[in-house]
């Protein structure tokens, strides 16, 4: 089944109604049911009004199964942006319903295929509305929003009107982070070795992960409260030695980190080298030292904020992969 | 993603608002079973009802399976008690009935929910058993608009309940051209498909194939219609107006009882003015036709019997259209079965010797038939017998004791009498009841025929003549004949309410209700297998059977259907007034040199525009901002549909009036 229609519909896609399946609801199967019983019944005592009433209804369902059509037919569906997660959460993909008819489109159902996210949205006549699938990501890279079942039953419930859509939505996947040790700073080479200060730890100069040699009056323990929030799930013994931050002051050791792939043992595989080094991004980050990322391969260059942040999980998402992200960049705009 | 969500659609719970919907459809459906219904039935459902409504508040007030089986064995018991019977059309209702209040207190999630509408349904049907009027048609039809919005309303639990009575009203709309075309060309077969219960057709009023003395005098108490007339051409006189009914032959003393008539080809009259007309007869669960003297047509499937009736195959049971040709006042057919004469001879032996004595006395002072016949007639007219809706109770002799005691009876006693003494003188005899003369309806011009207009005649046997009618009523009371029941009685206390001629205003409103009514039974409730193949033939379908009837049926269908589609389809790609008033607006900004670029949002474009444009910037912010809220803001969620139109009109007026200096 590897066929063209495997590849995102790129934009906006407008839903024609020869894309809308439509079957009776079980539901709908009790009402032809029931209409079959009330025929027997008018045919039977010659009632020209149960005829009327049965007919009536009937004409109800056809009038019904057209509405549930419409209520999908020439909506608008669009993908927006869907913020990076880390492998193990919920990728949260946003799609955008856009109804130009003048009519609203109550009870529209979203499954992402292949998962159990699925939403309920109603769009207002001339309106937009967001619909928001948490999928589960298991793997870094990028994950595809893939294919999008839109589902209706509205107005009456005895038809179920559906179809498929490909936006094309993708969401980041960092790795799962693993908790762990902060590497020793590396000796850094543009400070031309180690400078020596006389007076030992009165300068604060930043933090460094904690090593069991520390001394309890070093630790950061303001940002081991703030740490606990991130990991709130975890062991908390586990997460109080990992996490633990302590106060580096000046002439103790260089202040630039250098998260390197090489320095971890060869005996981890290579995804759990990358969540080792996720974990390390996300605890230099939040111990607010400038740290480097060097993958075999390219390096980013010490920095810290948001913006390198991103750039380094980034580069630890896509790690390896066939086609990164300018190559997927290229290939859509072409 | 909350709970509600993972469950299957038919399983999410129902609100107080469904079962607000459910109660109210429930309860139009069962009003009019109330009224014939126990009330213990009415007041037992009406709890199940109040119940579940208390159960929204306090959900551990839902019964348990055990208890809900409880109530059912009481409501079952109950019905038991009150009918001795489980099935047949009443107890059948009433367990319905019930079964809509039980269904209605169990009631948690959609799926039961939709049952309930379901039963309302049925229901709804089994109100038509009883009458197919306007008002229960219309009073049904309400029950299915509620039905269908209860539907929708389970569909979207989250949208407001006014948005859902108006797609449920939409949708009934869209579905009457299809409803119509099914009503018209489905295959209609003429039921019942099995047996049906043995009250189906119980306290239908109408003529028997018996009478005693009182028994036309109760049927002429009711005010129902037997059966309308619209003649084509001229009303004929309306002491013409005999609508020929069960013939009489037996006599026992006191009741007079049907023949057995053999099936006869229709005899051709001779002579007498030729009238058409066309017969909307009531269903009165007998196999008569009325038809005035003498017909010259036999409607489809009628026969005609050799003592002048005519009779369907089957009980009418449905109201029934036939068209007829009489030739009134023809020539009588001269010759009889000398059995059916002597059958018509026959007396019982022992009852009224009087008149006996009497007729005797005439058969011998007479040289034939005719003369004993003239002077029966004198005798008729000379003893001025009394008429009256109101006759006593007679005894074991009733011939006697109406001619020379009470003096007084109804058409039955006068009829009876008459043929009794013309049978104790030797002339043949035979009583006939139907009805006389009927009244015009001014407003559509038909002729109405009621149970009050009951009547009973004779007809005697004159060896060269044939069967030639009197009416004996007439020689003794001739008014009966001219102005009807109410100028013959000239009491109104026990006349019909409508027959009192003290009740003009009513009665002009009764035949302006009945002229619909008319209509109505014409058409919707007339409309038989018949009638259909007589629409297929106007169409050009001469005899068509039912294959073509379905396939003319589904081709109509199917082109409804693309039509719906098409007209429905075409409003989803009829822009937004909202979109079309910003593309305007985008237009207007554009030809005065400030176009939209294709990445701009309108909050980004209208600030650059309102920068280009300083003499206008005041009213594109605003345009902008209004667009913004209307396209953006929360979809109609709280605001009502009024108030998001009035700021659609808004924009696109102040798009309008946008001026640059």
């Amino acid at each position: 089944m590897a066929r063209p229609a495997e590849a995102p519909e790129r934009g906006a896609i407008v839903l024609g109604h020869r894309r809308v399946y439509i079957v009776p609801s079980r539901l709908g199967l009790f009402f032809g049911a029931a209409l079959l019983i009330l025929l027997v019944g008018s045919i039977n005592y010659s009632l020209a009004l149960g005829f009327a009433l049965t007919f009536l209804l009937a004409g109800m369902g056809i009038a019904g199964m057209v509405q549930t059509t419409r209520n999908l037919a020439r909506l608008t569906v669009r993908a927006a942006r869907a913020e990076p997660v880390f492998a193990g959460e919920r990728a949260r993909f946003r799609v955008l319903l856009d109804n130009a008819a003048a009519y609203d489109r109550p009870e529209i159902l979203l499954c992402r295929l292949g998962s159990d996210a699925q939403c309920r949205v109603d769009v207002g006549p001339g309106a937009a509305a967001e619909a928001e699938l948490a999928v589960p990501a298991g793997r870094r890279g990028w994950l595809p929003l893939g294919r999008v079942m839109l589902e209706t039953r509205f107005p009456v419930g005895l038809f179920r009107a559906w179809s498929y859509v490909r936006p094309d939505g993708r969401c980041l996947v960092y790795p799962r982070p693993e908790p762990g040790a902060l590497p020793p700073p590396a000796p850094s080479t543009q400070a031309g070795g180690a400078r020596m200060r006389a007076q030992g730890s009165d300068d604060f100069s930043g933090l460094r992960a904690y090593q069991s040699s520390d001394s309890p009056r070093h630790v950061a323990w303001k940002s081991v409260a703030r740490s606990d929030t991130l990991y709130a799930r975890g062991d908390t013994q586990h997460v109080l030695r990992n996490d633990m931050l302590t106060k580096q002051f000046a002439g103790e050791a260089a202040t630039e980190l250098w998260l390197d792939y090489a320095t971890l043992p060869a005996a981890l595989d290579p995804e759990a080298r990358l969540s080792r080094l996720a974990g390390w991004v996300l605890a230099a980050e939040r111990g607010g030292a400038s740290y480097g990322l060097r993958l075999p391969g390219g390096e980013i260059p010490p920095g810290r904020g948001e913006r390198h942040r991103a750039a380094c999980l980034e580069a630890l998402a896509l790690f390896g992969a066939p086609s990164g992200p300018g190559e997927a960049r290229a290939e859509r705009a072409a | 993603m909350s709970a509600a969500q993972a469950l299957a659609p038919d399983r999410r719970p129902i609100g107080a608002r469904d079962v607000a919907m459910l109660a109210a459809g429930l309860a139009i459906v069962v009003a009019p079973h109330a009224l014939r219904a126990p009330l213990w039935l009415t007041l037992l459902t009406a709890a199940l009802v109040a119940w579940r409504a208390a159960a929204l508040t306090t959900p551990r007030l839902l019964p348990s399976s055990g208890l809900l089986l409880a109530v059912a064995a009481v409501g079952l018991i109950g019905v038991w008690l009150q009918y001795r019977a489980i099935f047949g059309r009443t107890p059948g209702v009433a367990l319905l009935v019930l079964f809509g209040g039980m269904k209605m207190l169990e009631s948690r999630s959609q799926r039961d929910a939709a049952a309930l509408v379901f039963l309302t349904w049925f229901l709804a049907i089994t109100n038509f058993l009883y009458t197919q009027s306007i008002p229960t048609a219309f009073g049904m039809l309400a029950a299915v608009a509620t039905s269908v919005a209860a539907l929708v309303g389970l569909a979207a639990p989250r949208r407001a309940p006014r948005a859902n009575l108006r797609t449920a009203m939409l949708l009934l709309g869209q579905a009457v051209p299809a409803a119509l075309v099914l009503f018209l060309l489905f295959p209609r077969v003429q039921g019942p498909l099995w047996g049906l219960p043995q009250d189906a057709y119980s306290g239908i009023a109408g003529l028997s194939d018996s009478m005693t003395p009182g028994s036309l005098s109760q049927l002429t108490l009711s005010d129902a219609i037997a059966f309308r007339v619209d003649f084509k051409g001229e009303l004929p006189p309306r002491r013409t107006l005999y609508w020929r009914g069960p013939v009489l032959w037996d006599f026992d003393g006191r009741t007079w009882r049907a023949g057995s008539p053999g099936i006869a080809a229709l005899p051709e009259p001779s002579n007498g003015t030729r009238i058409e007309y066309s017969v909307l007869l009531e269903p009165h669960n007998r196999n008569w036709l009325f038809a005035l003297e003498s017909p010259a047509l036999l409607p489809p499937r009628a026969r005609y019997l050799d003592d002048g009736e005519i009779v369907t195959l089957a009980p009418v049971r449905a109201r029934l259209r036939y068209d007829m040709v009489s030739q009134l006042e023809a020539d009588p057919v001269a010759d009889e079965d000398p059995r059916n004469l002597r059958r018509a001879l026959a007396m019982p032996a022992g009852f009224n010797p009087r008149a006996r004595a009497m007729a005797a006395r005439w058969h011998a002072e007479s040289s034939g038939d005719r003369q004993v016949l003239a002077r029966a007639i004198e005798y008729f007219r000379v003893e001025r017998l009394q008429y009256t809706t109101l006759p006593r109770l007679l005894g074991r002799d009733t011939v006697d004791e109406f001619l020379f005691e009470s003096r007084e009876g109804f058409c039955e006693h006068f009829a009876s009498a008459f043929a009794f003494l013309m049978r104790a003188a030797g002339v043949p005899a035979r009583v006939v009841t139907g009805y006389q003369g009927g009244d015009l309806n001014p407003v559509d011009n038909r002729f109405t025929v009621r149970q009050a207009d009951a009547h009973a005649w004779t007809e005697v046997y004159l060896v060269d003549r044939g069967w030639i009618r009197v009416d004996p009523t007439v020689l003794s009371v001739p008014l009966r004949l001219d102005g009807g029941l109410e100028r013959a009685v000239g009491e109104t206390a026990r006349l019909p309410l409508m027959m009192r001629p003290d009740m003009a205003w009513l009665r002009t409103l009764r035949y302006n209700w009945e002229a619909l009514t008319y209509q109505w039974n014409l058409l919707v409730l007339g409309y038989s297998p018949e009638r259909q193949r007589d629409l297929m033939t106007w169409f050009g379908m001469r005899d068509a059977d039912w294959l073509e009837l379905a396939s003319t049926l589904l081709a109509a269908l199917g082109a409804f259907v693309l039509a719906l589609s098409a007209w429905l389809l075409r409003q989803a790609t009829r822009p937004d007034p909202v979109q079309s008033a910003w593309r305007r607006f985008c237009g207007k900004l554009g030809a005065r040199g400030v176009p939209r670029a294709p990445h701009e949002g309108p909050r980004d474009y209208a600030e650059r525009a309102a920068r280009s444009l300083p003499s206008a910037s005041e009213p594109i912010r605003r345009i902008a901002a209004l667009y913004i809220a209307l396209r953006y803001g929360p979809a109609g969620a709280g605001g009502a549909p009024s108030a998001r139109a009035q700021s659609v009109m808004q924009l696109r007026r102040m798009v309008r009036e946008l001026r640059f200096g």
